[in-house]
Protein backbone atom coordinates (compact mmCIF):
# COMPACT_ATOMS: atom_id res chain seq x y z
CA UNK A 1 0.00 0.00 0.00
CA UNK A 2 1.09 3.81 -0.38
CA UNK A 3 -0.06 7.18 -0.39
CA UNK A 4 -2.02 9.03 2.58
CA UNK A 5 -3.87 7.08 5.07
CA UNK A 6 -4.40 7.52 8.05
CA UNK A 7 -6.47 5.80 11.25
CA UNK A 8 -8.14 7.00 14.30
CA UNK A 9 -8.16 5.24 17.37
CA UNK A 10 -11.14 6.21 19.96
CA UNK A 11 -11.01 4.13 23.19
CA UNK A 12 -11.87 3.93 27.01
CA UNK A 13 -8.63 5.19 28.58
CA UNK A 14 -8.05 1.66 30.77
CA UNK A 15 -4.55 0.07 30.47
CA UNK A 16 -5.72 -3.09 28.56
CA UNK A 17 -6.33 -1.32 25.56
CA UNK A 18 -2.49 -0.10 25.15
CA UNK A 19 -1.79 -2.81 23.27
CA UNK A 20 -4.56 -2.83 21.08
CA UNK A 21 -3.25 0.71 20.23
CA UNK A 22 0.44 0.08 19.79
CA UNK A 23 -0.64 -3.06 17.38
CA UNK A 24 -3.06 -0.80 15.30
CA UNK A 25 -0.34 2.16 14.86
CA UNK A 26 2.25 -0.67 14.35
CA UNK A 27 0.17 -1.97 11.09
CA UNK A 28 -0.32 1.80 9.61
CA UNK A 29 2.80 2.51 10.34
CA UNK A 30 4.50 -1.07 8.30
CA UNK A 31 2.73 1.15 5.37
CA UNK A 32 5.85 3.24 5.09
CA UNK A 33 9.16 0.93 4.45
CA UNK A 34 9.71 0.90 8.51
CA UNK A 35 12.17 -1.80 9.65
CA UNK A 36 11.48 -4.41 12.35
CA UNK A 37 13.59 -2.68 14.79
CA UNK A 38 11.99 0.75 13.84
CA UNK A 39 8.90 -0.38 14.39
CA UNK A 40 9.27 -1.92 17.69
CA UNK A 41 10.82 1.40 18.61
CA UNK A 42 7.68 2.89 17.46
CA UNK A 43 5.53 0.53 19.43
CA UNK A 44 7.54 1.44 22.72
CA UNK A 45 6.76 5.21 21.81
CA UNK A 46 2.95 4.86 21.06
CA UNK A 47 3.09 2.72 24.59
CA UNK A 48 4.54 5.39 26.14
CA UNK A 49 2.22 7.82 25.27
CA UNK A 50 -0.54 6.31 25.49
CA UNK A 51 0.27 4.52 28.91
CA UNK A 52 0.73 8.46 29.97
CA UNK A 53 -3.00 9.21 29.43
CA UNK A 54 -4.29 6.36 30.73
CA UNK A 55 -2.44 6.29 34.10
CA UNK A 56 -2.08 10.37 34.89
CA UNK A 57 -5.08 11.87 32.90
CA UNK A 58 -8.08 10.39 34.43
CA UNK A 59 -7.73 9.82 38.39
CA UNK A 60 -11.46 9.65 38.45
CA UNK A 61 -13.02 7.55 35.96
CA UNK A 62 -11.08 6.38 32.91
CA UNK A 63 -11.95 8.81 29.89
CA UNK A 64 -11.68 8.46 26.16
CA UNK A 65 -8.18 8.62 24.22
CA UNK A 66 -8.07 9.34 20.79
CA UNK A 67 -5.12 8.03 18.68
CA UNK A 68 -5.05 9.39 15.40
CA UNK A 69 -2.26 7.32 12.98
CA UNK A 70 -1.49 8.92 9.56
CA UNK A 71 1.14 8.09 6.75
CA UNK A 72 1.33 10.33 4.48
CA UNK A 73 3.72 8.57 2.10
CA UNK A 74 7.15 9.58 4.05
CA UNK A 75 6.34 10.08 7.27
CA UNK A 76 4.25 8.89 10.29
CA UNK A 77 2.63 10.92 12.61
CA UNK A 78 0.94 9.70 15.90
CA UNK A 79 -1.59 12.14 17.35
CA UNK A 80 -2.39 11.10 21.12
CA UNK A 81 -4.92 12.71 22.75
CA UNK A 82 -6.93 13.05 26.21
CA UNK A 83 -9.27 15.29 27.91
CA UNK A 84 -8.35 14.69 30.95
CA UNK A 85 -6.24 16.44 33.62
CA UNK A 86 -3.26 18.13 32.00
CA UNK A 87 -0.17 18.06 32.62
CA UNK A 88 1.09 21.19 34.93
CA UNK A 89 3.94 21.37 34.32
CA UNK A 90 4.99 19.87 30.43
CA UNK A 91 9.29 20.83 31.00
CA UNK A 92 9.44 19.14 34.11
CA UNK A 93 7.07 15.93 33.06
CA UNK A 94 9.37 15.74 29.84
CA UNK A 95 12.48 15.64 31.85
CA UNK A 96 14.50 12.03 31.94
CA UNK A 97 13.83 10.44 35.35
CA UNK A 98 11.25 12.51 36.92
CA UNK A 99 7.52 11.03 37.46
CA UNK A 100 5.15 12.11 39.46
CA UNK A 101 4.71 8.58 40.65
CA UNK A 102 7.88 6.92 42.77
CA UNK A 103 7.01 3.53 41.36
CA UNK A 104 7.68 4.74 37.78
CA UNK A 105 10.32 5.18 36.27
CA UNK A 106 9.62 8.63 34.74
CA UNK A 107 11.65 7.67 31.42
CA UNK A 108 8.48 7.66 29.39
CA UNK A 109 9.05 10.98 27.29
CA UNK A 110 12.57 10.10 27.08
CA UNK A 111 11.90 6.69 25.00
CA UNK A 112 9.50 8.87 23.05
CA UNK A 113 12.23 11.68 22.25
CA UNK A 114 14.92 8.57 21.71
CA UNK A 115 12.72 6.34 19.27
CA UNK A 116 10.96 9.57 17.14
CA UNK A 117 11.99 12.35 15.34
CA UNK A 118 10.21 14.89 16.71
CA UNK A 119 7.64 14.57 20.50
CA UNK A 120 5.25 17.78 20.47
CA UNK A 121 3.01 18.02 23.89
CA UNK A 122 0.42 20.45 24.32
CA UNK A 123 -1.46 20.87 27.66
CA UNK A 124 -4.40 23.09 29.18
CA UNK A 125 -4.64 21.46 32.93
CA UNK A 126 -8.11 20.54 33.78
CA UNK A 127 -8.41 20.44 29.60
CA UNK A 128 -6.45 17.86 28.45
CA UNK A 129 -3.07 16.47 26.30
CA UNK A 130 -2.06 16.31 23.10
CA UNK A 131 1.06 14.33 22.20
CA UNK A 132 2.12 13.83 18.80
CA UNK A 133 4.97 11.89 17.36
CA UNK A 134 6.52 11.79 13.70
CA UNK A 135 8.92 9.33 12.56
CA UNK A 136 10.26 9.29 8.93
CA UNK A 137 12.06 5.42 8.24
CA UNK A 138 15.60 5.58 7.63
CA UNK A 139 15.45 4.02 4.60
CA UNK A 140 14.03 5.56 1.58
CA UNK A 141 11.28 3.59 -0.18
CA UNK A 142 11.97 1.97 -3.15
CA UNK A 143 10.87 3.29 -6.05
CA UNK A 144 7.43 1.96 -7.31
CA UNK A 145 7.89 -1.12 -9.61
CA UNK A 146 7.03 0.48 -12.68
CA UNK A 147 4.86 -1.65 -15.09
CA UNK A 148 6.49 -3.67 -17.67
CA UNK A 149 6.83 -2.63 -20.92
CA UNK A 150 7.09 -6.32 -22.27
CA UNK A 151 6.39 -9.50 -21.09
CA UNK A 152 9.23 -11.92 -21.48
CA UNK B 1 2.36 -11.53 29.69
CA UNK B 2 2.20 -15.00 31.30
CA UNK B 3 4.63 -16.52 33.62
CA UNK B 4 5.58 -19.71 35.10
CA UNK B 5 7.83 -19.92 38.31
CA UNK B 6 9.89 -22.03 40.43
CA UNK B 7 11.48 -21.64 43.52
CA UNK B 8 15.26 -22.62 43.75
CA UNK B 9 16.66 -22.80 47.41
CA UNK B 10 15.76 -18.68 48.40
CA UNK B 11 16.09 -17.59 44.86
CA UNK B 12 12.35 -17.24 42.79
CA UNK B 13 13.09 -17.85 39.19
CA UNK B 14 10.05 -16.29 36.71
CA UNK B 15 10.16 -16.80 33.01
CA UNK B 16 8.23 -14.10 31.50
CA UNK B 17 6.17 -14.79 28.27
CA UNK B 18 4.85 -11.54 26.38
CA UNK B 19 4.63 -8.12 26.44
CA UNK B 20 5.92 -6.47 29.49
CA UNK B 21 3.50 -3.07 29.45
CA UNK B 22 1.60 -1.06 31.77
CA UNK B 23 -1.08 -4.26 32.33
CA UNK B 24 1.82 -6.68 33.03
CA UNK B 25 3.84 -4.52 34.93
CA UNK B 26 0.74 -4.73 37.61
CA UNK B 27 0.18 -7.75 37.77
CA UNK B 28 3.77 -8.53 38.16
CA UNK B 29 4.60 -6.31 40.78
CA UNK B 30 1.73 -7.85 42.91
CA UNK B 31 2.41 -11.04 42.21
CA UNK B 32 6.34 -10.59 43.63
CA UNK B 33 5.38 -8.27 45.90
CA UNK B 34 2.70 -11.01 47.54
CA UNK B 35 5.77 -13.14 47.67
CA UNK B 36 7.96 -11.17 49.48
CA UNK B 37 5.59 -10.34 52.11
CA UNK B 38 5.00 -13.93 52.67
CA UNK B 39 8.90 -14.28 53.13
CA UNK B 40 11.14 -16.88 52.34
CA UNK B 41 12.34 -15.15 49.14
CA UNK B 42 15.67 -13.20 49.16
CA UNK B 43 16.62 -13.18 45.05
CA UNK B 44 14.82 -13.03 41.78
CA UNK B 45 15.94 -14.27 38.84
CA UNK B 46 14.04 -13.22 36.01
CA UNK B 47 13.84 -15.18 32.69
CA UNK B 48 13.57 -12.59 29.58
CA UNK B 49 14.17 -15.02 26.71
CA UNK B 50 10.15 -15.21 25.70
CA UNK B 51 9.46 -11.25 26.05
CA UNK B 52 8.27 -9.93 22.82
CA UNK B 53 8.07 -6.23 24.30
CA UNK B 54 8.73 -3.92 26.98
CA UNK B 55 8.60 -0.05 27.82
CA UNK B 56 9.19 2.30 31.01
CA UNK B 57 6.37 0.56 32.55
CA UNK B 58 7.74 -3.00 32.41
CA UNK B 59 11.42 -1.71 33.36
CA UNK B 60 10.09 0.30 36.40
CA UNK B 61 8.40 -2.95 37.91
CA UNK B 62 11.50 -4.29 37.27
CA UNK B 63 13.42 -1.81 39.20
CA UNK B 64 10.74 -1.38 42.09
CA UNK B 65 11.22 -5.22 42.52
CA UNK B 66 15.22 -4.71 42.78
CA UNK B 67 14.57 -1.52 45.59
CA UNK B 68 12.94 -3.76 47.92
CA UNK B 69 14.99 -7.32 47.17
CA UNK B 70 18.39 -5.30 47.54
CA UNK B 71 16.70 -2.89 50.92
CA UNK B 72 16.19 -6.81 52.04
CA UNK B 73 20.03 -8.05 51.33
CA UNK B 74 18.69 -9.88 48.16
CA UNK B 75 19.58 -9.62 44.65
CA UNK B 76 18.09 -9.23 40.91
CA UNK B 77 19.36 -10.56 37.62
CA UNK B 78 17.95 -10.17 34.19
CA UNK B 79 18.48 -13.69 31.53
CA UNK B 80 18.38 -13.80 27.95
CA UNK B 81 16.55 -10.70 26.88
CA UNK B 82 16.38 -10.75 23.13
CA UNK B 83 18.17 -8.06 20.81
CA UNK B 84 15.45 -5.30 20.95
CA UNK B 85 14.02 -5.79 24.95
CA UNK B 86 18.11 -5.85 25.82
CA UNK B 87 18.52 -2.49 23.81
CA UNK B 88 15.83 -0.89 25.81
CA UNK B 89 16.81 -2.13 28.81
CA UNK B 90 20.53 -0.68 28.04
CA UNK B 91 18.87 2.75 27.07
CA UNK B 92 17.25 2.69 30.02
CA UNK B 93 20.44 2.30 32.41
CA UNK B 94 18.27 -0.70 33.98
CA UNK B 95 22.15 -3.28 33.53
CA UNK B 96 23.65 -0.85 35.89
CA UNK B 97 21.81 -1.88 38.70
CA UNK B 98 20.51 -5.42 37.41
CA UNK B 99 22.98 -7.39 35.74
CA UNK B 100 22.31 -9.32 32.59
CA UNK B 101 23.30 -13.27 32.26
CA UNK B 102 23.04 -15.41 29.01
CA UNK B 103 21.27 -18.42 30.79
CA UNK B 104 19.33 -19.45 33.68
CA UNK B 105 22.67 -22.03 34.90
CA UNK B 106 24.38 -18.99 34.72
CA UNK B 107 22.18 -17.05 37.11
CA UNK B 108 21.88 -20.43 39.21
CA UNK B 109 25.93 -19.92 39.15
CA UNK B 110 26.47 -16.66 40.64
CA UNK B 111 25.28 -18.03 44.13
CA UNK B 112 21.76 -16.68 43.57
CA UNK B 113 19.32 -18.77 45.60
CA UNK B 114 21.91 -20.50 48.19
CA UNK B 115 22.27 -20.18 51.50
CA UNK B 116 23.78 -16.45 52.83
Amino acid sequence: MSGANFVTIEAKAVIGNVAVIRYAVAAVASQLPFTLPELEEIKVAVSEAVTNAVVHAYPEEPGVVRVRAEVDGEELTVVVTDHGVGIPDIARARRNGWSSDPERLGMGFYFMEEFMDSVEVSSTPGAGTTVTLRRRPEQVAPPAAQPSATVS
Amino acid sequence: MEWSAEQVGRAYLIRLQGEFDEEAADRFRAHVDALLEQGGLRDLIVVMREVTFIDSSGLGALLGRYRRLQAQGGRVLIVAPPRHVRAILELSGVPKLIPILRSERQALAAGVGGSP
